[in-house]
């Protein structure tokens, strides 16, 4: 008998899927509101060499569980090899890798300006632009105030820079899933 | 005290402290038995040595600062080769801690990569459900350490133990250990399908208690089987299917096997380092179908191509039935077969043997073999020598080898064997050691006397940090730098000064009578053999090269 039997598994036809998503990762992780938890995250993350990108941590609507939202680049890093390890965690319960098309992601900056008081006009035109709020304004710098996605807070980044920024502050992105009808 | 108990627990090894002075205090009227190792390593590698000869979980306890920070060699140790450990250590008290108190050390923090899971005691009420829940998660799923840290004013709390009645449940820790049943068959169909496939087994198969199961599956058909260094006796190293251990000192025939295969069954085995070789060229030609309990493990190193989740002794009887449903050929493999044959046939693990009375190395550890039959516990140190041993003993059972494969601790043997005699004791312990590992917990055969654990060791004593030397010959042109171990101590002397028999062998005449005298003396006893002393082990595979470039012992004829 010829090895291989139609109902067999040809061994050719076996694929390994593929590792490197190449594409920027949002997971969304619920963990238990305990000490030393953000610590075992960001100890498993520097051990095994995966770089955060940003990440942000705050209580959810049960007391007891915290979510921490985290960005990271899916062409460096096997995504998969990071949920996995992630799991191991006994203190992580829930870890949801967000699909773009079907998120709902913003991050919030503060960018402090330097803004003489000739420049002040056009600044709060960009601000209008961005949908931003001027949120304290002193002798010699306006406070501003951005939410988005990354790519809004960068773009309003390269586009005050050349005001003189003086100090810069962002989140990290948090993110949740559209609803379905 | 009442939790420790209620988990069955018979047997603990540590040293008592400031901090966990109140838990020794209820040592004195426990029902389990106290080992006093004589460091809190020794402490740790000997519940280690527990777990791995018996399957229970191994615990050690160590107080607060020092006493825990010695503990986390055998942390590391238990964590990379998955060992079920409880650690408890004596925290001081609630109201020092973070102040840098007396014997203050953040244990918590300084293990958080060496551990599976870890509790801080925050309130006395939380003991006995931290306990029950360290030993859920040390003992299921991937085995691993766990450390329970305690505040000494919380050890002192007077609280009332109630029994357990509820299983542990943790929200985020449910391993699965089924093994999805579409796989199988997949991986059924792809193997009735496999002309050159080889098994490859690890420690998994070890920690599940799988090697009947594992048995089993091989005698479905004409399939070859390999293990790494953890998994040795998981499968007979007797059987005529055996090919020899896998790895960097593997058989010639086993890495060949892994280099041409059509198809890789790795059971409870993580494609390390020390088994791949070169890795963008192991395997080339093999489709994998990878088992394990550990998700993570899957693709980790080594894409697989059928990947099972669970635990191997319940996928690996799921794998036999759907196996032996099928129309399968054994005469597929023939042609393999002939190749695997010739290979073992003319590329044999070979030394040359010794002249005048010289003491081989690998003589030693087949002399030991024959001394025991082939059915001694062997505890292996780090080096030369557990590599000798792990080639040359043979083991046939499952939890007779005992040693530290992903971590590499020298010092492991001999408190490993001390807890694995304490957890065999009807069986005969021994310890096969180097000079260079012996002597960093030699205090331990103080607690062999004392304690009265009868292991029996047989030093392999070349003078050299063996291992060490041979890379230093072979990788940095000779030059030998702190490998020397010079002539001190005087074994025979040493062991002598313990209260242990203490034996010396210097020709090869007297050895199988001398390894025989060791094992009727009355209570521990070391024998200082004196072996070549610039002796390499081969084959070998030198790191950062394939499998197919193995470097095979000189003077081997072919």
């Amino acid at each position: 008998m010829e090895a291989g039997t139609p109902d067999l598994v040809k061994l050719e036809d076996l694929r390994v899927p593929g590792q490197l998503s190449g594409r920027k990762h949002i997971l969304s992780i619920l963990v238990e509101n305990k000490p030393g938890v953000l610590a075992r995250v960001a100890g498993l993350f520097s051990r095994r060499g995966f770089n955060i990108d940003t990440l942000a941590v705050g209580p959810t609507d049960d007391p007891s569980i915290s979510r921490i939202t985290l960005t990271l680049d899916g062409a460096v890093h096997p995504i998969d090899q990071v949920t996995k390890q992630l799991h191991k965690l006994v203190n992580v319960l829930k870890i949801r890798d967000m699909e773009p098309e079907d998120t709902v992601a913003r991050e919030m900056a503060l960018f402090k300006v330097s803004a003489a008081v000739e420049n002040r006009a056009e600044i709060i035109q960009f601000a209008d632009i961005f949908r931003a709020k001027i949120v304290d304004v002193a002798r010699r710098t306006m406070t501003i105030e951005v939410t988005g996605s990354a790519d809004k807070i960068e773009a309003f980044e390269r586009m005050i820079r050349p005001h003189g920024l003086v100090e810069m502050v962002r989140t990290g992105e948090i993110a949740i899933a559209r609803g379905h009808e | 005290m009442e939790s420790l108990k209620a988990e069955g627990v018979t047997n603990v090894f540590g040293i008592p402290g400031g901090a966990n002075l109140p838990m020794y205090d209820a040592v004195v009227d426990a029902d389990f038995r106290h080992v006093q190792t004589r460091h809190e390593q020794g402490a740790g590698h000997a519940a280690e040595g527990y777990a791995k000869a018996s399957g229970r979980v191994g615990v050690a306890f160590a107080t607060s600062g020092p006493g825990a920070t010695n503990l986390i060699t055998a942390i590391a140790d238990a964590m990379l080769d998955s060992v079920p450990t409880v650690f408890i250590t004596g925290q001081v008290k609630t109201e020092l801690i973070g102040t840098d108190g007396f014997q203050e050390a953040d244990i918590l923090g300084a293990t958080l990569p060496f551990v599976k899971h870890s509790f801080q005691v925050t309130d006395a009420r939380q003991i006995p459900e931290y306990v029950h829940e360290a030993f859920h998660v040390a003992s299921t799923g991937r085995p691993g350490p766990v450390l329970l840290d305690v505040p000494s004013d919380l050890f002192r709390a007077d609280i009332e133990y109630e029994a357990r009645t509820e299983p542990v449940e943790l929200p985020g820790y449910k391993p699965s250990t089924e093994g999805n049943i579409k796989q199988i068959r997949i991986a059924a169909k792809a193997l009735a399908n496999a002309r050159r496939p080889v098994f490859y087994t690890g420690g998994g198969v070890v920690n599940a208690n799988a090697s009947e199961e594992l048995r089993e599956l091989v005698a479905s058909d004409q399939f070859p089987v390999t293990s790494t260094l953890m998994g040795l006796g998981a499968f007979p190293a007797s059987s005529d299917r055996w090919l020899g251990m896998l790895g960097m000192h593997g058989t010639f025939t086993a890495n060949m096997a892994m280099d041409r295969a059509d198809l890789i069954v790795a059971i409870g085995a993580r494609f390390d380092d020390r088994i791949t070789g070169k890795l963008d060229e192991f395997a080339p030609h093999a489709k994998i179908i990878h088992i394990d309990i550990d998700p993570a493990e899957i693709s980790k190193n080594v894409g697989a191509h059928i990947p099972i989740v669970g635990d191997v002794k319940q996928v690996l009887p799921k794998l036999t039935r759907e196996y032996r449903a099928l129309q399968t050929d054994s005469g597929r493999m023939e042609a393999w077969w002939s190749q695997l044959r010739t290979w073992m046939q003319e590329h044999p693990l070979f030394y040359e043997p010794g002249a005048g009375g010289e003491v081989k190395p690998q003589l030693m550890v087949e002399t030991l073999r024959k001394v025991t039959g082939g059915e001694a516990i062997v505890a292996s140190d780090v080096g030369q020598h557990q590599m000798w041993a792990a080639q040359y003993y043979g083991f046939d059972k499952p939890r007779r080898w005992i040693n530290s494969g992903g971590l590499g601790t020298m010092g492991f043997g001999l408190p490993a064997a001390i807890g694995a005699k304490v957890a065999c004791p009807e069986e005969l312990v021994t310890c096969i050691s180097g000079d260079g590992s012996l002597i960093m917990n030699v205090q331990e055969f103080a607690t062999c006397v004392d304690e009265n654990v009868p292991v029996k060791v047989f030093l392999m004593n070349n003078g050299y940090m063996g291992m060490v030397r041979q890379w230093q010959q072979l990788f940095w042109d000779r030059r030998y730098s702190a490998v020397q171990m010079g002539s001190s101590p005087d074994w025979v002397k040493l062991a002598e000064a313990f209260g242990a028999t203490g034996l010396r062998v210097e020709d090869a005449a007297d050895l199988e009578d001398t390894m025989r005298a060791a094992i009727e003396a009355d209570g521990p006893a070391l024998v200082d053999i004196r072996v070549t002393q610039e002796e390499n082990v081969y084959p070998m595979i030198a790191p950062g090269t394939p499998a197919r470039e193995m470097v095979e012992a000189p003077g081997l004829v072919r």
